[in-house]
Parts: structure tokens; sequence; C-alpha cells
């Protein structure tokens, strides 16, 4: 094997595959979490998308005559563990398979496999999986938990029903089934110029249960906890830096301050929007995600700044009720500008 | 990182909390001689002493074949300004000069003297020391630290006497005893302070004396507390007039870097392309210090050096004191290291160490240390590379700032003007950024290549450019040659006209007619 001639003959032991693992084991929680909330529903489709992911790694890989071992790098696994995660949980089969195969091979191996994808794909699918399946995409099962659920996604056979034929499957009526998300509602309400603080009253808003997660929502969005936790994993491992997550919650943050200051009517409060939708996983796993991201630590500051300005803009104003995907994805275009733009000024130099 | 740079420097303005430099990583630091006396290595049965050991020109011979020489003799005399002159590690005969290969990756060959030893090890008479350098003139004594041949021995033998030149305008206010030795495996410098403590504390005061300046401070990184109390014993005993500071630092490469030491220290970067003089210090490595103790107060010149050998196919890792030119192989027997199978040699520490080809080199000025480490080890450090993941980390651990992952794109493909505009010539190769890199791409690697090709693409330019300077000369040459020489004819045409004239036009006439 070559040995280079050039220093440094140390290294300190990091990998892709160890990277990758990290990532996962600090969405360890938001996993547990989407299990404990949509039962079987979350495991059939954690199956089904990480072995989508790699299965059409290793298949793109063997078509163009590559060599397959970077389907074990783990990075594929993880882009199936962020599809399954940012799904409704009612969500059908085909369509985790149809969002796993387009990440994978357009979202990734299209632009030249790990390293060279300039979006999300995780991301990118779940926002091509809207734009087709708006209706399927936004269909929200109730949490097991909250009880008065008509469905018992802990039996195996339901869920199993749910994922082969969808929620419509199911006798019963499917408004007493499914649920808003809070964004969804504070934007169906705010075209129906309905208050703010009404709309969250007759959700039955309140703080706790968008903190810990009752709620509906994608299946590893909705517990702020357990994203937060994993979150903190990530910096205390080093795998991410406070750059971008802060900055980018922070952003939303004082947007949401200052206009919920101004009319409290027409926008929603800070924490409203800080614990909503898939802000906090967005924040900590997909905009940190390295590929799609600054390198340096001032064009992250600058990323993440522009996701939350696109992300709050989107929620306030946009067509969707959420917008922190598109607010990634967005800001993922602007990266080779912004690392252009925001080198560091090298030891002893001016700029 | 940028940011926190901007948030240290602010902390430092205001007087809070010490400065410190970005990025840097903390390898796992492997000091395993660190706790162990160091020992005389035996005189080898011949002496390699290359004729260039710095950076700068080589040296012209002083000496012939079958020539006597004494130990400190000076045996290749240095002509250009960057350079150091050479000098006989021990007294014996010269039996050769012939090209050998020195400490260089490549494994190239330089003019090198083969000195046996005659086992007597006689000092030069000429050799003597400058007792009252106290009193005596600051040039003077950095004439005789010149005439030493000493550069420095931190392992970029940079020649000393240059960062010791005093100017007017930059006037040195701190002596910085580099006492950091922040590579793995390294403790020469750190047995040095030990050992010698005496001779390192004088070395600085010299130092002090030289560049006039009022303070010193001596750098020690906080895993070697033994050598900071070591130097404050010392200190309290000589009860020194002078302002001297030992400061423990906190253990992470690379606080010895020159640059990154003085930003830790003082909390100002040396502005690009300027000198640590312009910031008012003056840095110097613990093993340059000895050596200009050596040189003042022993009299006697660059001959020896403390090497650690080490590495984990080293049986006895141990520093030894060794004469300069002694074959690395011979080094290495000293300290149960015979068989070279499967093993590498690396010159200097591992973080910056090049990699050697042979065993069959001398050990030079600059040779902190050499380690052997088994092919295993090596093939688990240097794997396939990876594409970049961007992950970014690659910046944080610069301590320059710079962008590593986008430097080794424009130099991998040769957009060398794009290279240079990312600062490739910053790069002090650290090597920071290959440690963590999780795609383990040789970046520094890259920047060498980068580094090799921009320079020669500029002597490339120069040439050409100096090419064509010629040739328009050379067509300027011609074009008043001719045009004197026309200017000739048309006198001498004009000077012998009146006689011609006539005839020729009678001749003319005639001709027409
Ligand atoms: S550390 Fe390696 S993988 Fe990460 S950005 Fe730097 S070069 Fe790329
Ligand atoms: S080797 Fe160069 S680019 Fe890499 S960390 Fe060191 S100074 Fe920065």
């Amino acid at each position: 094997m070559l040995i280079h001639i050039s220093s440094p003959h140390m290294h300190g032991g990091n990998s892709i595959r160890i990277t990758m693992l990290t990532v996962m084991i600090a969405l360890l929680p938001a996993t547990i979490v989407s299990v404990y909330l949509f039962g079987w529903l979350a495991v059939l489709h954690l199956c089904l998308c990480i072995g989508a992911c790699m299965g059409s790694e290793w298949l793109a890989l063997r078509l163009m005559g590559r060599p397959t071992t970077p389907v074990l790098d783990g990075s594929a696994a993880l882009t199936g563990l962020f599809i399954a995660l940012i799904l409704p949980a009612a969500a059908p089969w085909w369509i985790a398979l149809l969002g796993s195969i387009f990440a994978i091979i357009l979202g990734k191996q299209v632009y030249g496999g790990i390293g060279y994808n300039p979006f999300n794909p995780a991301l990118s699918a779940r926002i091509i999986l809207l734009i087709s399946f708006p209706l399927m995409m936004t269909t929200w099962v109730v949490p097991m938990h909250l009880g008065g659920s008509a469905l018992n996604l802990y039996d195996f056979n339901t869920s199993l029903q749910i994922f082969i034929h969808g929620i419509q499957s199911i006798p019963g009526h499917l408004d007493a089934m499914s649920m808003a998300t809070p964004l969804g509602h504070v934007k169906t309400a705010a075209t129906q110029g309905i208050p703010v603080i009404d709309a969250l009253k007759s959700y039955d808003y309140n703080l706790l249960d968008a903190f810990l997660g009752s709620e509906a929502g994608s299946m590893g969005e909705t517990s702020a906890l357990a994203l937060l936790i994993g979150g903190i994993y990530l910096l205390a491992r080093h795998t991410i830096t406070w750059h971008i997550p802060f900055s980018y919650l922070i952003t939303v943050a004082v947007l949401a301050l200052i206009f919920s200051s101004i009319d409290p009517n027409q926008y929603a409060p800070p924490l409203f929007h800080l614990l909503a939708g898939g802000l906090m996983l967005c924040a900590f796993f997909m905009a940190t995600d390295p590929v799609s991201s600054p390198v340096t630590p001032l064009g992250q500051i600058v990323f993440g700044v522009g996701c939350g300005v696109l992300t709050w803009c989107i929620r306030t104003w946009g067509g969707y009720p959420e917008g922190a995907m598109f607010a990634v994805v967005l800001m993922n275009m602007a990266v080779p500008l912004i690392d252009h733009y925001c080198r560091p000024r090298p030891y002893g130099r001016k700029t | 990182m940028s940011d926190s740079s901007l948030f240290q420097s602010l902390m430092h303005s205001l007087g809070l909390g010490h400065s410190d430099f970005n990025g840097g990583i903390h390898p796992p630091m492997h000091k395993i001689t660190a706790a162990q006396a160091s020992e005389v290595s035996p005189m080898p049965p011949v002496l390699i002493v290359p004729l260039k050991q710095h950076i700068g020109e080589a040296c012209i011979p002083l000496v012939q074949i079958g020539d006597h020489v004494y130990r400190g003799q000076k045996i290749a005399r240095a002509d250009a300004y960057v350079t150091a002159s050479i000098h006989a590690p021990t007294s014996g005969k010269v039996v050769k000069i012939e090209d050998h290969r020195i400490p260089h990756p490549s494994g190239m060959g330089l003019p090198c003297m083969f000195i046996e030893p005659d086992g007597h090890d006689t000092i030069d008479p000429a050799c003597l020391p400058i007792v009252n350098w106290r009193e005596n003139d600051p040039d003077l004594l950095r004439e005789r630290i010149r005439q030493s041949g000493i550069v420095g021995l931190g392992g970029a033998a940079f020649p000393t006497f240059i960062k010791l030149l005093r100017d007017r305008h930059h006037p040195v206010h701190t002596v910085i005893l580099n006492g950091i030795e922040c590579e793995p495996y390294l403790t020469n410098d750190h047995r040095l302070m030990l050992e010698n403590t005496r001779q390192v504390i004088e070395g600085m005061q010299i130092l002090m004396h030289v560049v006039q300046a009022q303070k010193a401070i001596i750098a020690i990184e906080d895993n070697k507390p033994d050598a900071a109390e070591a130097i404050n014993a010392c200190l309290s005993k000589q009860r020194l007039d002078l302002t001297v500071e030992v400061r423990l630092m906190p253990t992470r490469y690379p606080q010895g870097s020159e640059k990154q030491l003085i930003e830790s220290l003082t909390g100002k970067q040396i502005p690009a392309g300027k000198l640590p003089l312009h910031v008012g210090v003056l840095c110097q490595n613990i093993g340059t210090t000895k050596a200009v103790y050596d040189a003042i107060a022993e009299g006697i010149p660059l001959t020896e050096r403390m090497v650690t050998v080490s590495g984990d196919a080293v049986p006895k890792p141990k520093n030894l004191r060794v004469r300069i030119g002694t074959p690395m192989r011979f080094v290495f027997a000293q300290c149960g290291l015979e068989d070279f199978d499967d093993i590498q040699i690396l010159h200097g520490g591992p973080m910056m160490g090049e990699k050697l080809r042979s065993a069959d080199i001398p050990i030079v000025k600059s040779s902190t240390g050499i380690l052997a480490m088994h092919t295993a080890t090596m093939q688990s450090v240097h794997k396939h590379e990876d594409p970049c993941i961007r992950c970014g980390h690659c910046s944080i651990v610069c301590p320059i700032h710079l962008v590593p992952n986008l430097l080794a794109d424009h130099c991998r493909n040769n957009q060398f003007d794009k290279a240079e505009d990312y600062h490739l010539f910053d790069c002090i190769e650290c090597g920071c950024c290959s440690y963590v890199c999780p795609s383990n791409i040789p970046l520094v690697h890259y920047f060498r290549y980068g580094k090799g090709q921009l320079a020669q693409l500029t002597r490339e330019r120069r040439f050409a450019d100096e090419s064509k300077a010629r040739s328009e000369q050379r067509e300027r040459r011609i074009e008043r040659e001719n045009a004197d020489k026309a200017a000739r004819r048309q006198r001498v045409r004009a000077e012998t006209k009146p006689v011609l004239d006539g005839k020729n036009s009678t001749e003319n006439d005639g001709d027409a007619s």
C-alpha cells in the first residue's frame, strides 16, 4: 500500500463511517420517540427507507462500474434514516421507496456520490414528494399516546395495512384518525383571518407538548427535546459546530420575536416557531449536513442566518405551512458563493 | 476560527483571559523518552558531514582529502548570506568528499565530507570561549554565532545570526525561549532543559545581550512541569536582575510553531511576510540556545546535538547526544534496532517529519529526532483517500485559518493562481488538517505539490522573462552594432568622399555614357 512521503504520519482516526455513525447515534432519541408515537408504522418505514437507500446506492454504483464499498460507509443508511424521520407516518410504502430512490440516485449519485451533492439528499427527496403527492405528504395520523385515536399503531397488522394500502384503507373516518400539525393549523387559520392566538387556543396548543413531541407531525420531527439531546451530543462530539444551528435558531427566534411583538394577532410567538415543524431537525441535522453546508465558520453563520430568514418568511408568508426544508435546500445553492466570500482572515494578514 | 479569534483579541485587549492561537489538535504524545536521562553516543567509524544543512546555499569545502581536522575546525565556508558554515564534528582525517544521501524525502544526494575519527576528539586550538561575553559588543557575539554555524535546531535550520540582526526601527524587547516541543515522541528539548538548565539559561542571557532585550519568556508546555521546575529553581538560584518569566502553556499542537507561540504569548500575529522582530520579539528553540551557549561560553561550534531516537519499532528508545554526521543506522543500533525490514524511518516528529528511504543517512543539524515505525503502523495512517465530505474540520483546526479543503482542490486541479489567492504559501505544513480529515485526504501532500509547482512556474516565468530580456538585449545590441557599422561606413565614405567623388562621378558618368 502507498505510504505517502508527506507528513503528517499520524491520524486522528476519524472516518466517514464514524462521522455517519455519530449522527445516527445522535438521531437515536428522535428515532425512539418516533417508534413510541407511531408504533410499527415507524419501524416499517425505518426498515424500508434504510434498506432502499442502501440498495439504490449499491445499484447505482454497480451500474456505474464503481467500487461498491461506499454502500457501507453509513451515508446511505443515514439518508434512509433521515427520510423515514421526515415522512408522515401515514405515508404508504411506495412513497418511502420513491423518496429513498430519489434521494440516493438523483440527489446524490448523479452528482458523483458522497461529497459532491450540492443539496441535502433527504430534504430534496422530501420536497419532491411534497410537491408530487401533496395530500399524502400532509396527512398526519394522531400519535399513539395522545389517546382518542381510532388506530392502534402498536398492532402490527393495522400498521402493516396502513403501510401497504394507505390510511384510507382503514375503515372509519379519516378525520378521526388524523389531525393537523400546529403549523398547518395556524396557516389554515391565517388564511381564514383567525388571529394566531385564537388558532392556537382552538388547537389546544401548549408548549410542553410541543417540546416533548406529543403533537402531529413527521415521525422524527415532533419531539424538540429528543432532537435537542441529539444536537447537543453532536456538538459535544465535535461532529458539528455551534455556528449553523445557533445562528439558524436565533434568527428564527429573533424574527418571530420582533414581528409577534409588533402584531401578536398575525405573527406566531418565538417559542412556537422554535418548537414547531421540522426546525429543530433541520437546524441540528439537515442544515449541518457537512457536504451541502459551508466549510468556513463565518460561512456557516451566514448560512444559518439565511436558513432562519427563509424559514420564517416561508412559514409566515409562503404557501406552505413549513418552510425549513425549502430554506435549507435554497441555502444549499448559495454554499459555493458563501464559502468563497466568507473565507477567514489568514494569520498575519489584513482582509 | 475567525470569530473566536475576534473574541480572543477582544478579551486580550480588555486584559481578560490569556491569549491563545486558533485551531490545533491533541494528538497522542508518546513521549516515551521523557523521563530517561540522555546518553552520549559513541563515535561511529566514519562521519558523513553534508556540506549543506540549512535553508540557503551550500558551502564550499575548506579542507582537502587526506587533511587532518580538529573538532570544531571549519571545514566548509559559507559564502552566501543565508547560510551557515560547517565544522568538523570530531578530530580525524578527511577520507573523501562525494555525493551522499541526506535527510530529504526524495532521497537526493548532496556533497558530503567523510571524516574518519582519530579517536582523540581533539578540539581545534583556535576554538576559544568568550568568557566575559557580558562586556562584549553584541555585534562581535553575533559574528561568533555566525561563525559557529548555528542554525535553528528545532527542525527549520534557519541560520540563527540572521534572526539576531538588530533593526533600529524594530527593537526586540522580549526573547522567547521555545521549550514547547509539541511534536509527539520528541523529548530532546525537554531533556536539555532538565540536564543543561544552567547552560540554557546562560544561552538565553547571551541572546538577550545580543539583541539588547530587557525581558525573556521561557514557554514550556504543561506536560513538562519538571522542566519548568528545574528552570525556576535555577533562575531563583542565580537571582538574575533581568525579567524572566516561565510560562506553562496548554498542551496543544502546534503550540511550538513560532507564529503560534508568539500569538499565544503576546496576542500579536506576525504580519504576513514579516519577522518576529516586527512585533518586537526574538524566538529561539531550546537546542539552539544551548548551542549559542556552547559557541560563546565554551567556544565550541555546532558539532553535536541532542537527538530523540524513538518510534514503535525501536526496542530501547532514548535521547542521544550525537555528533553531526553520525549515520542513522549507527544511532539506531545504540537503541537496539539493527534490522530495518518492514520498518519506516522518519526524520523529525510524526507530524512534520519526512519519511526517509534508508538508514544510511547522516544526522544533520536539523535532526530533532529519528523515529522508526513499523510499516503496518504507517499503513494504518496513510489509508485510502475518500472524497472530501466538506465537514470543515480542517478549517477549524488550521492555526493559520486557511480553508484546507478548498485549497487542496485548487492544487489538485492545478489552479495555482487560485491556490495562491487562497494563501497557499501561508500554510506552515503543520499537518493538523490531514490529521483530523475523516476522508484521509493527504492535504499537506497537495499543498507541497502546489508549492513545488508554483515555485517551478515562477522560476520558469522568471527564466522566460530573463531570456526574453536577453534576446531583446541581443537584438538591441545587434541593431546598435548595425547602426554603428552603418554610421562608420557612412563616416568612412564621407571622409573618403572628396577624393572619390570626382572619380566616382566620372566613372559614373563614364558608365552612363
Ligand atoms: S477535513 Fe477532510 S473531509 Fe473534512 S472538509 Fe477538510 S478535507 Fe474535506
Ligand atoms: S498544514 Fe497548512 S492548511 Fe493544514 S492546518 Fe497546517 S497550516 Fe493549515
